[in-house]
């Protein structure tokens, strides 16, 4: 590739905040339509240096230098770098939900005829952008009528409304099933043949090895190396090796599960949408858990994987209709999440940040935060004990903090996990509801997670652990559901258990999930 | 420099809310020692310092019950009306239903109370924003208040007028002192020690290093000092005044709110409330239970704050209680609270509420008018919380925290990964 010209040259690259050095030295060099993959765990450095890029942190905020197109650029704004053709796409999209797609296009770049704007022209101009990502869609129809997957599309065509030339993807399948990331990927691969440059970050191993051309790897804030795909044969224990600095040898670690009886169990469970009561979003689903044993869900999102965990969970979803929930041989009725915690049951949300921890607390109030009665004596809490509690989780589970009155919006991912994995932890369950644990994880943190969740088991407990990555719940559960369309479509024993089979049950109903 | 920094760390307990506090408090000393000055003396006597706590009792008051509101992420623009439409009834009951007086008082807090319900079940149980159903709730009581009182002033009881216009009562020896006032003192200071003792006790049970005992004494002494200076001042007023019964129903409150803020399970469960209601709510928090809970609670107050006010002016009047809200809610937001809700503390809103108070009337003992002390108060308002923004948004913590910066350079990094601001715009706030 070294003949294709350099598109995108950073030069020594330094970003200070107070106290912490989130960048030194690191250098990226990207060359004319590639694909180019920036890897490294969380706190690596990835996102500041695309923010460095794109002008969020404008020049003069960081040392070295950023050559764009051969001359030297000099971004003020998020503003400047986009009229220069360079257009990030954040993990969390920027879309406006209540407006139409057309509208979200342009947003901020609307067409204009005499001052007004000419809806004609944006829709006429939004169509044809929406063809070249392959969305085919009213381009009138609102953004939250539409999935997450034709979302980040929308995303695209109005980078593309913008005249990009290079296009910088943050996490663009994090919140994707298996089917609209093939879809974004081949998109992708498209753009390459059309001589669009793109930058991605990705925590998925699996689609970085197969789309991207060169990748670069972060650590600690300083540039590891930068591998050629074809060239060096890079495959996924490569690029993991230079990520952590060692090679791991498993990405699960050694376990012989201890599976004992029946003790929980769920019969006939229906519970109808929340808002559109016609749309029932379990239908008559049954599973079981054992004793020591991790039970996987598997299934495309909007399966319906998440509303069953929480309607269990004391009916924190949903209008519940009908079902039974059986516990060590008798029936319990959860009405209320507290109920639900009284009964020894715990559910780890898939959203840690927006509905799993209150970003505001430190660590010791978020561990015991969902049993304060352990720590309280007639409703007044014990400073000591509460300490101690969280104290002992985060030797446990290794939290990386100085302190538990350490802040957790301040703590990485993975640790942010590990906080919530204790608060659940200190509930004493029986049954643990563990939902996209390893969301947004990087590969090191993942290990340690699902060393935590066997360690679990083998205490006795249950757990059950939903999960869009296929490879995850083979590599950790020991039987798994899979869940199509609101309805339990599948059991397979861990022996059983490929990709193909669990995608084969996943979409098994006659259509295809339309979103 | 490093004994600065154990100050700046230790002197109020040492984590970052701590400090915007110390910052808060800085304040108000400076506030009080500017207009010690400039009015050669009067702020600091004891006739002014007992006028300034009776006339701002029941906006402190209202304000214990605004930071819990807020801190739930409500509002409540009610609390002066409905204080005027408890003030009025039990005005009333007392002249023409000839209710003794301590039965009156009962009968105010349960108005306040049987409000509270009507006001907590539209925002708790059918979901309607707190500040759409206290909007209804301004005009409705207001119109209520001058309804019932057919826009006129009712007069109260000699009786009644204690808990507005009261002192501490005279006796013992003649010590030319109130001795009431002074065994108050002498009981707050034995607190403070205790207070000091028990915490370095519990810091100690936690593993951590308590503040080296230089610094533990430092803030004992200081506390001390300022509890003896303000008995003194008090017990020394005019023959018969001494420190006003207000005065005692405010600090019973801000002792037992602060400590159920702080050290139960209720109180955390505002906190959770307000920092992230769904979390809370998957935590087995019972949302509902904390909203209805607080508005009610904060109803309550406002009843109380209205008799008070009744009882010192005498008489209930249909102006009663014009603009407390927005008293009670700037002395929250002043004290530290974010808007967004989650944070906030009462202390915080009651130094927030005496850096208003001393501000207000340290201007009136110079002889501003009216109209210059509004346009003050609102530029300290949008000044005290905009700094606090700023220095947020700048990674830094608060007021203090950029005071101190030029000697916080040995601090140790914070653990890595650079904040995250941008992601999740933080709180607007202004805690630290």
């Amino acid at each position: 590739m070294s003949d294709v010209p350099i598109l995108l040259e950073m030069r020594s690259i330094t970003k200070e905040f107070p106290g912490v050095k989130a960048l030194s030295d690191v250098n990226l060099v990207v060359r004319a339509g590639e694909i180019h993959a920036i890897c490294g765990e969380n706190g690596a450095g990835k996102s500041t240096l695309m923010k460095v890029l794109s002008g969020v942190y404008p020049h003069g905020t960081y040392d070295g230098k950023i050559i764009y197109q051969g001359s030297e650029s000099k971004f003020s704004d998020i503003r400047a770098s986009e009229n220069a053709g360079i257009v990030i796409i954040h993990q969390e999209l920027a879309l406006i939900p209540g407006m139409s797609i057309a509208e979200n296009i342009f947003l901020g770049n609307e067409p204009r005829k005499r001052g007004a704007i000419d809806w004609k022209a944006a829709n006429r101009m939004a169509l044809d952008l929406m063809a070249r990502v392959g969305l085919e869609e009213d381009p009138d129809t609102l953004i939250k009528d539409i999935g997450v997957g034709k979302q980040q599309l929308v995303e695209i065509a109005k980078a593309f409304a913008k005249d990009v030339k290079l296009l910088i993807l943050d996490e663009p399948t994090a919140a994707l099933n298996e089917a609209d990331s093939k879809h974004l990927l081949d998109l992708l691969r498209g753009f390459r043949s059309r001589g669009i440059t793109s930058i991605m970050i990705s925590h998925k191993l699996n689609e970085i090895e197969a789309i991207a051309d060169q990748i670069t790897i972060l650590r600690d804030g300083r540039t590891v190396e930068t591998l050629d795909v074809k060239a060096d044969g890079v495959d996924e224990d490569r690029i993991v090796r230079g990520m952590v600095g060692r090679e791991l040898s498993s990405r699960f670690p050694d376990h012989t599960p201890k599976i004992g009886e029946v003790f929980f169990e769920v019969r006939d469970w229906n519970v109808r949408h929340p808002i559109s009561a016609e749309r029932q979003v379990c239908k008559n689903e049954s599973f079981v858990v054992r004793r020591g044993e991790i039970v996987g869900f598997a299934g495309l999102m909007g399966a319906g994987r998440t509303e069953l965990a929480m309607s269990v969970f004391g009916r924190s979803y949903g209008v519940f209709e009908s079902g039974t929930i059986i516990k060590d041989g008798k029936e319990i009725v959860l009405k209320s999440v507290a109920d639900a915690i009284d009964n020894g049951l715990a559910y780890v949300s898939e959203d840690r940040k927006a509905i799993g921890l209150n970003l505001l607390d430190d660590i010791k109030t978020s561990t015991v935060a969902a049993k304060l009665s352990k720590i309280s004596h007639h409703g007044v809490l014990n400073e000591v004990e509460e300490y101690q509690a969280a104290e002992s989780y985060r030797k446990e589970l290794r939290t990386k903090a100085p302190t538990v009155d350490e802040s957790v919006s301040k703590l990485s991912g993975g640790n942010q996990q590990k906080v919530v994995l204790a608060k659940w932890m200190f509930t004493d369950p029986d049954l643990l509801i563990l939902d996209e644990p390893t969301r947004g994880i990087d590969v090191g943190a993942k290990y340690e997670i699902y060393g935590i969740i066997q360690r679990l088991a083998d205490q006795g407990k249950g757990v059950i652990v939903i999960s869009s990555e296929l490879p995850e719940l083979i590599g950790l559960c020991d039987r798994i559901y899979t869940v199509f369309e609101g309805a339990i479509t599948g059991e397979i024993a861990r022996a059983d258990a490929t990709p193909e089979t669990l995608m084969k049950q996943m979409t098994s109903t006659k259509k295809m999930a339309t979103r | 420099m490093s004994r600065l920094k154990d100050l700046q760390k230790n002197l109020f307990g040492g984590t970052t809310s701590n400090a915007r506090q110390f910052g808060m408090i800085f304040t108000l000393v400076a506030i009080v020692v500017l207009f010690q000055i400039l009015t050669d003396g009067l702020t600091l006597r004891s006739d002014n310092l007992i006028a300034l706590f009776q006339q701002n009792s029941y906006i402190l008051i209202l304000a214990i019950g605004m930071l819990m509101v807020i801190v739930a992420g409500h509002i409540d623009l009610s609390v002066g009306s409905v204080a005027a439409f408890a003030g009025i009834l039990v005005a009333k009951s007392m002249t023409e239903w000839d209710l003794p007086w301590p039965a009156a008082i009962v009968f105010g807090l349960a108005i306040g109370a049987a409000i509270g319900a009507w006001q907590g079940f539209w925002v708790a149980y059918i979901g309607v924003p707190a500040f759409i159903v206290t909007l209804a709730g301004m005009l409705l009581f207001r119109g209520g208040n001058q309804f019932i009182g057919n826009a006129s002033t009712v007069p109260v009881p000699e009786g009644f007028r204690e808990i507005g216009s009261g002192f501490l009562p005279e006796f013992g020896p003649n010590t030319g002192y109130n001795n009431a006032t002074l065994l108050l003192g002498l009981a707050a200071a034995l607190a403070v020690v205790w207070r000091e003792i028990q915490s370095r006790k519990t810091r100690r049970a936690m593993d951590a290093d308590p503040a080296p005992m230089w610094i533990s004494i430092l803030r004992m002494a200081i506390m001390v000092g300022v509890i003896a200076f303000a008995a003194l001042r008090f017990a020394s007023g005019r023959v018969g005044t001494s420190f006003p019964i207000s005065g005692i129903i405010l600090l019973v409150l801000v002792i037992a709110y602060s400590f159920y803020t702080r050290n139960t399970a209720g109180g955390r469960h505002i906190y959770a409330v307000g920092g992230n209601s769904r979390a809370a709510e998957l935590s087995g928090v019972k949302l509902k239970r904390v909203n209805f809970f607080v508005m009610m609670n904060m109803s309550v107050l406002a009843a109380l704050a209205g008799m008070i006010f009744v009882a010192r002016s005498a008489a209930s009047g249909p102006q009663d209680g014009n603009g407390w809200e927005l008293d009670a809610i700037a002395a929250v937001f002043i004290g530290g609270a974010a808007v967004a809700g989650g944070i906030g503390t009462i202390s915080g809103s009651i130094v927030g509420g005496l850096v208003m108070a001393v501000l207000n009337n340290g201007l009136q003992l110079m002889g501003v008018g009216t109209d210059r002390v509004q346009i003050i108060k609102g530029l300290v308002l949008l000044l005290a919380v905009a700094i606090d923004v700023y220095n947020k948004s700048q990674g830094r913590f608060s007021i203090i925290g950029s005071l101190m910066r030029p000697f916080r350079r040995e601090d140790s990094a914070p653990p890595a990964s650079p904040p995250d601001a941008e992601r999740e715009p933080a709180k607007a706030a202004v805690s630290g």
